[in-house]
């Protein structure tokens, strides 16, 4: 325990004190809880105003979390497989906002993929979280969507039906901002969290997140030891903000600059393989080899930022519409009695 | 003809008496065929000769070639219900042309096509046969308007025979056209050929006449899903999220023609969003987010859809979400008769959801109700924080009704207790600074909401679904829970004094009561009047809103017989009433029908009529 007063700010004066939300009920070691403590280190280090963060969330053992995180900020538990429409109508409602969402493999995969596709193929502002176990926790050990064929449960027996592949859902559905992390890979999930958030439209983050109690067997391919021994990041991941130096550090080539839309950068380091994040092509291409090679790529899997949101395609004012007051809402004498007189 | 004993029928017609502003005319045609027109420009024309009218379209659910019938009723005395036969036939479907002329009444009136056979004719009626090919031939409109034009045959003679105005005709084809008078005088060529024809060869033998009234002076016809589109265009709405779905999508048609009108874009930027979402659930979550981030929101469907929002009516209750949603209600279960009417969502909208929960519903039973219920339902849905359904229906929201024009809302919006910044901080300092999303200061069972973007540290919560305590933080406590759930239903309490109380008609000497509500309220009046000609008096109670209040027990208790009068199977709203005044219930007896048709005045009188001779043996 230390003294408080001696506690590290950010620019708003904020400490990670100041992100933090009620105490986790998962269980120990569950790596839903490390994902809840990148949301919080995102956060601070891009010293989000939490009035201005909503976080939503299905239903699941994913989606309790949104409780442990950014306690000041509102949120909304909703409905299973539901998160993506009331975060539609939510940012509709107001454009201010930056929505955080937190789904399981379930929740995005089963019960909402349909809601999940749409949210997609809309551009709805968000980051889109799935906490990604391949097994229902809550209801102790059924295989998900995401499960591997032939992963082994205690309680459901063995998966025999091919697994739904998150990243490249959203691909197809023309998602602009494409990852996979792993729960155990801190740094690199907090800066794709940052450049998500930082993100205009619906940034999807597929994270693989191992359930201790259901699924953590080694030859599960959402367990803690396939993760650590699997794992092969396609780039260094480093998410500059917009009043940061972007500083060169390698030779010509070896590095990819991506700028947002805002200011912030996202500049990613050629590892071991050549790779384009804008290209979509290449996406599918790297996603397709890696799970034949049984490989477990992370890292920006695809960006592109040309898509319009879809505040922007509905034509909505700037200002959130929940704050339009009653003379900006009702229509004028002049106009009503027009239309009367249509009739 | 229905089975029950027959006290009021179909009069024998004796052509020698003239029948001056009341009568039906049905019009039989294809669906796909183009006779809206026709009898939208028919209709127009009879009310700005200033006699009431009415029109109900009885269309199937397909897109072209099945039989539609549109029935125009004309009455001086005001009168808009369906009625059980027509005295005039406009018999322009060759399949459908038997069994609509043994419809007829003795001394009916049948138009046709001069070619058209029919299979076993009448000798108790009057033809007109109409030489359709010759006009046409004469005219050689271009092949795609060639039904239209068709259909412009019957308007010409229609108008001649029973004295319409030429210039009304020509004038509701102006406004048809929005005043484009190549489209106007091509269809006004064949009402013109048709009338000539009508002189010169088809002479009078009937008795039916239109003669001009002052009785439409200031009116206006509209449909309750336009209605109710303007209403919610001009009560604030911000978001509407839908699903297609027969006959609630003209309601969202009209948001989109008169959001633009109404609440013109700045800068090519509007403060409206209308979504259509990818099905009822994902529009009722839409709705959902959007009344929680404290917009004023809505969607619009019917039954089938309903029953896809029900999971979230059950989290929008319990998280105290405002929501609106219209159900204009079609004939189920399942898809059962979309385009036919029905009041058979009563009890599933009433308690949508899962566990307990009962939803303030608004059963607006006219025009100028679709319009500002829609208003209504955006006020009580914010100051109870709670799902708000509008239960119109299919005869209501896609028919044509004769109204008022509606008045500019003279009441500021009702936005509830809702905390912004600056009131959140005030709120703090005249509650002890405690605040509590859930906990309810006033002892009305309505609590203090916060939306996002208040600023104030303290003001965040998390909405959910799941147990919570006054804090709004997850709570399996059995005392949280049952306090929670009793402060809910002191909540409905609340909104039961507070929900459009309902429209008594109460009348000396009345000896039975008659409830009702939404569609089947014009078939009430008439049938009272009916009534009374046969020497029973009636008071009327017409349902506006559910929850019930005491008004509504006073009323079952007031007369030894209370008929319920709805367009349901199970008798819905009898079910609510025996539960709402079961000391009573013995009092409540059902006149109900569910045959996918707008109620008739007949219909209630013969039953009435028929349950009093049933009760006197």
């Amino acid at each position: 325990m230390t003294a408080t007063t001696t506690r590290p700010t950010n620019r708003i004066g904020l400490t990670t004190q100041d992100y933090q939300g009620g105490t986790s009920t998962l269980c120990a070691g569950c790596g839903h809880n490390s994902i809840t403590s990148q949301i919080i280190s995102a956060c601070y280090d891009l010293s989000l105003d939490p009035a201005s963060v909503i976080k939503m969330s299905g239903i699941g053992c994913s989606s309790k979390t949104p409780a442990y995180f950014l306690g000041r900020s509102f949120g909304f538990n909703t409905l299973h497989g539901r998160m993506p429409s009331v975060s539609t109508g939510a940012m509709l409602a107001n454009r201010t906002m930056t929505a955080i969402g937190v789904s399981g493999d379930g929740d995005t995969g089963s019960i909402g993929f349909g809601q999940f596709k749409h949210m997609m193929r809309r551009n709805v502002p968000m980051v889109y979280i799935v906490e990604n176990n391949g097994v229902y926790g809550l209801t102790k050990g059924q295989h998900s969507a995401t499960a591997d064929v032939g992963q082994h449960l205690k309680y459901a027996g063995t998966n025999s039906l091919p697994p739904i592949d998150i990243c490249a859902e959203a691909i197809a559905a023309d998602c602009g901002f494409v990852a996979r992390s792993f729960s155990g890979d801190a740094k690199q999930l907090r800066e794709l969290i940052k450049a998500a958030i930082s993100y205009e439209g619906t940034a999807v983050i597929d994270i693989i997140s191992p359930c201790v109690t259901f699924n953590n067997e080694d030859d599960s391919s959402k367990s803690y030891a396939y993760g650590k021994d699997k794992e092969e990041r396609i780039q260094d991941i480093q998410f500059i903000q917009s009043f940061e130096e972007v500083v060169v550090d390698y030779e010509p080539g070896s590095e990819q600059i991506v700028k947002l839309h805002d200011g912030p950068t996202i500049k990613l380091r050629k590892l071991t393989r050549e790779y384009d994040a804008t290209d979509r092509w290449a996406a599918i291409k790297l996603l397709e080899e890696s799970r034949n090679a049984d490989i477990f790529v992370t890292g920006l899997i695809h960006i592109n930022e040309s898509r319009p949101t879809l505040q922007q395609t509905m034509s909505l004012i700037d200002e959130p519409l929940a704050y339009q007051t009653e003379a900006q809402l009702r229509p004028s004498r002049a106009a009503f009695a027009a239309v009367m007189a249509e009739f | 003809m229905t089975s029950h004993d027959t006290v009021v029928s179909a009069p024998i017609i004796d052509p020698s008496i003239p029948i001056i502003n009341d009568f039906s005319l049905v019009v039989a045609t294809e669906n796909g065929s183009g006779s809206q027109t026709a009898n939208n420009t028919l209709i127009r024309a009879i009310f700005k000769m200033g006699v009431p009218v009415s029109g109900k379209n009885l269309f199937p659910s397909n897109i072209s070639g099945l039989p539609t019938w549109y029935t125009i009723r004309v009455s001086h005395q005001g009168y808009a219900a369906r009625r059980e036969y027509s005295e005039i036939l406009v018999a322009y479907n060759p399949r459908t042309s038997d069994e609509d002329l043994s419809k007829l009444p003795a001394g009916g009136v049948c138009i046709h096509p001069a070619d058209m056979k029919f299979t076993t004719p009448r000798s108790d009626v009057v033809y007109y046969p109409v030489p359709v090919k010759d006009f046409l031939k004469e005219i050689a409109p271009p092949q795609h308007l060639r039904d239209y034009i068709i259909n412009m045959s019957y308007v010409g003679v229609v108008t001649q025979l029973f004295n319409i105005s030429r210039d009304e005709i020509e004038s509701a084809l102006m406004h048809h056209f929005n005043g484009k008078r190549k489209a106007v005088d091509l269809n006004l060529r064949m009402v013109d050929l048709a009338i000539a024809h009508t002189v010169a060869s088809l002479p009078k033998q009937d008795p039916f006449r239109v003669e001009p009234l002052d009785k439409t002076a200031g009116k206006i016809l509209i449909d309750g899903n336009t209605a109710a589109g303007i209403g919610a265009v001009v009560g604030g709405v911000g978001i509407v999220a839908w699903y297609p779905i027969t006959p609630s999508t003209s309601l969202v048609d009209a948001i989109t023609e008169y959001a633009p009108k109404l609440r013109p874009a700045v800068d090519d930027k509007v403060n409206y969003a209308i979504i259509q979402a990818e099905d009822e659930l994902a529009a009722a979550g839409m709705i959902v987010g959007a009344g929680w981030a404290g917009v004023r929101a809505m969607t619009a469907t019917s039954g089938p859809g309903l029953s896809l929002m029900n999971e979230f009516g059950g989290l929008a209750h319990f998280a105290e979400v405002p929501i609106v949603i219209w159900d204009i209600m079609r004939m189920g279960p399942s898809t059962g008769l979309p385009t036919r009417v029905s009041q058979g969502d009563i009890l599933s909208a009433y308690y949508l959801g899962h566990g307990d929960s009962q939803h303030i519903c608004l059963l607006p039973g006219d025009m100028s109700e679709c319009f500002s219920f829609a208003g209504t339902a955006f006020d009580l849905a914010e100051r109870f924080q709670t799902p708000v359904l509008v239960l119109s229906d299919l005869d209501l929201g896609m028919n044509n009704w004769m109204t008022a024009p509606f008045e500019y809302p003279e009441t500021p919006f009702d936005r509830g207790k809702i905390l912004h910044t600056a009131s959140f901080e005030q709120f703090l300092a005249d509650h002890d600074n405690k605040w509590g999303r859930y906990r309810d200061v006033d002892g009305d069972g309505i609590t203090y909401r916060t939306i996002p973007g208040n600023q104030h540290p303290r003001a965040g919560w998390l909405g959910r679904g799941t147990g919570h305590n006054e804090q709004a933080v997850y709570s399996e406590r059995s005392e949280d829970w049952q306090r929670n759930m009793e402060r809910l239903s002191r909540k409905l309490e609340t909104a039961r004094t507070h929900v459009p109380a309902p429209v008594v008609d109460a009348r000396a000497g009345a000896t039975v009561g008659i409830i009702g509500y939404g569609s089947t309220s014009d078939a009430i009046a008439e049938a009272r009047d009916q009534l009374r000609a046969q020497g029973i008096e009636t008071s009327s109670m017409r349902l506006r809103s559910l929850p019930l209040n005491d008004e509504v027990r006073a009323f079952v208790a007031a007369f030894d017989v209370v008929y319920v009068v709805e367009l349901n199977q199970d008798s819905q709203m009898l079910q609510l009433l025996c539960a709402h005044a079961p000391k009573h219930a013995g009092n409540l007896a059902p006149v109900n029908l569910c045959d996918g048709l707008p109620l008739t005045a007949t219909f209630i009188t013969n039953r009435i009529l028929a349950h009093r001779a049933s009760a006197q043996k």
